[in-house]
């Protein structure tokens, strides 16, 4: 089988909430000094939910990973195939730059078009920057194939996928036949952490960088152009701050000073 | 300007969700004399009608085929197109849930429009919608337009109030008709057990979080909610508590959990991470007690006890009691 892990690069999301600052003038994120770039990691998630089922069958299955975005996303591809990915594609163009979900996932639909033979794609629930969680639907529905979200187990068996999603008030099981989409959820588990050995084979598997043109695309349809969402503000929102530390000599006099400020807000 | 807009409703045990009476209610506000038009699927669609028009709704686009009960994807984006198709909407509001998650997007494909996911506002910037949501783990908030029609928006539960209820209203119902194929086969279903009160209907929510150290941390955190009454507390947990397997996935408050909005949430051992404020923000009040006085909660609550929950919790514990 070919299985396709599709991996975003993205600012640290543990940047603390100081040191997160926004350019007015761009509507863009400032880099926040001394944080490196991450792999999303619900697409971390997802890449271990492909490896599992790949190490499950012990066959050839191979696993592409597809990444859009700069050259640094090199790195979240090198650490997809580090995990143990066997291919990667940098989709990499101006032309995709400032896109929306749509235009995403209409680069990485072309992309998997063009694999060919692709069984299955694995991507996180959202990427942990603009949390927006549509990327792997837009793919399905690019792609006409069906798709299932929020998995927190995912199986492939007999030409069928089957993914155990995570609903409001509890767990469902779901059936479909591939092709076919997943979005996985944190609920799956944490992913493996590659070995030093692993790291440096990453570093001689290919990574191939493709732009519209390889994928058939007009300009006009990718990035800003093609954008159906259009990003008017980024900004804070502003919190007042003020918290009352309540004081007392021990905690049941800092507990009786609290209630009694509860009583006064009239909560109880 | 006048539009029509389409709401997709959900139903809550049979009867009207009161996310689908926020999303109709802001909907009829929006519509500045156009109709707002809302799908009802599944058992007991057609009664809940009544409760819709009441809600803010011109026209029910409704069907009780239990093929709807449960939500499935093709079948469910089949029927909202339909209705789609005979509305002709400018916008389409759907919920943030486990059908708004899987179908705004799709819809909005179908459409050839785009969807904005989870939004804390829709509304009207000089005839134009704009939709605001929370980005970057909830560190920032950002405003969108829409370059295509119609505009599709997902939306957090109590983002809007509903409208004060027409009483009598009515309008007009429209069967879309039984579910279609679908290429997803639904195979099992595992409900949790829903002990009491849902953490979205409580209004006090008492939370626990990494900080706690384990998953007996949260004994005394369920204790603190059963003083202040299981009738009205219910207990939360942060992302971390819940993938540290210390409590149930189900009770997660955030970003990739549940949102809730109670008079007063008590934050123990949380330190306060967007993602998790994502879920809370919306609190009317927020007390923290953390062991760290620069942990990020304290900025966002109104009162905070600096200190180590095992020594501040047993004493909140009997005060409230003393209080109650």
């Amino acid at each position: 089988m070919h299985f396709v892990v599709c991996a975003k690069q993205i600012p640290d999301p543990e940047t603390p909430p100081s040191a997160f600052k926004i350019d007015a003038a761009t509507n863009e994120v400032v880099p926040a000094q001394g944080f490196q770039p991450v792999l999303s990691q619900f697409d971390g998630i997802a890449a271990e939910a492909a490896l599992r089922i790949k190490e499950a069958a012990g066959d050839d299955t191979k696993i592409t990973v597809l990444s859009m975005g700069a050259e640094s996303a090199q790195a979240a591809i090198k650490q997809v195939l580090a995990m143990g990915a066997d291919e990667g594609v940098l989709l990499q163009d101006d032309a995709f730059d400032n896109g929306d979900s749509h235009t995403t996932a209409k680069v990485l639909a072309a992309a998997i078009k063009n694999l060919g033979d692709v069984d299955a794609v694995f991507c996180g629930r959202q990427a942990a920057d603009w949390d927006m969680g549509q990327v792997g639907l837009l793919i399905a529905e690019a792609l006409e194939w069906p798709v299932a979200i929020l998995a927190k187990d995912v199986q492939i068996a007999d030409a069928t996928m089957t993914t155990t999603r995570v609903l409001a008030d509890g767990f469902e099981t779901v059936a479909q036949p591939l092709p076919a989409v997943v979005t996985v959820s944190n609920e799956f588990g944490e992913p493996r952490y590659p070995k030093l050995q692993q790291i440096m084979q990453a570093a001689k598997k290919t990574v191939t960088t493709q732009t519209h043109g390889d994928l058939g695309l007009d300009p006009s349809e990718v990035g800003a152009a093609g954008a159906r969402l259009k990003l008017e503000k980024l900004f804070i929102p502003v919190v007042d701050g003020q918290v009352e530390l309540i004081e007392g000599d021990t905690p049941e006099e800092q507990a009786k000073n609290l209630v009694a400020k509860l009583e006064a807000d009239k909560v109880f | 300007m006048a539009r029509n807009i389409l709401v997709v409703g959900e139903l809550d045990e049979g009867a009207l969700s009161s996310t689908t009476a926020e999303l109709v209610g802001q909907a009829s506000r929006l519509a500045d004399g156009g109709q707002v038009s809302v799908t009802l699927l599944g058992a007991g669609a057609s009664g809940a009608a009544s409760a819709a028009f009441e809600a803010g709704a011109d026209r029910a686009f409704t069907s009780d085929d239990a093929g709807y009960n449960d939500y499935n994807s093709d079948s469910w984006v089949a029927a909202v197109e339909n209705a789609f198709g005979q509305a002709g909407a400018e916008a389409v509001f759907v919920a943030q849930s486990v059908v708004g998650r899987d179908m705004g997007p799709r819809i909005a494909a179908r459409q050839g429009s785009a969807a904005a996911m989870d939004c804390v506002n829709v509304e009207d910037d000089g005839g134009e919608l704009k939709a605001t949501r929370s980005a970057y783990g909830g560190n920032a908030l950002a405003t969108y337009s829409f370059a295509a029609s119609p505009a599709v928006a997902t939306i957090r539960a109590k983002a809007f109030d509903p409208i004060e209820p027409r009483a009598g209203a009515s309008g007009e119902t429209v069967d879309l008709g039984a579910a279609g194929e679908s290429r997803t086969t639904i195979t099992g279903r595992e409900l949790a057990e829903s002990e009491g009160l849902q953490i979205q209907d409580a209004t006090i929510v008492v939370s626990g979080g990494r900080g706690l150290g384990g998953p007996e941390g949260f004994e005394s955190v369920e204790a603190l909610a059963a003083a202040f009454g299981t009738n009205r507390a219910a207990v939360g947990a942060s992302r971390a508590a819940c993938d540290l397997g210390w409590y149930p996935v189900s009770q997660q408050v955030g970003l990739t959990g549940k949102v809730v909005t109670p008079d007063l949430y008590v934050a123990i051992a949380i330190s306060g991470a967007s993602q998790h404020m994502a879920g809370c923000s919306g609190s009317k009040m927020i007390i923290a007690i953390n062991r760290d006085p620069d942990a990020n909660i304290f900025a966002n609550s109104k009162y905070g006890i600096v200190g180590d929950y095992k020594a501040v919790l047993p004493a909140l514990i009997e005060a409230v009691k003393a209080a109650g």
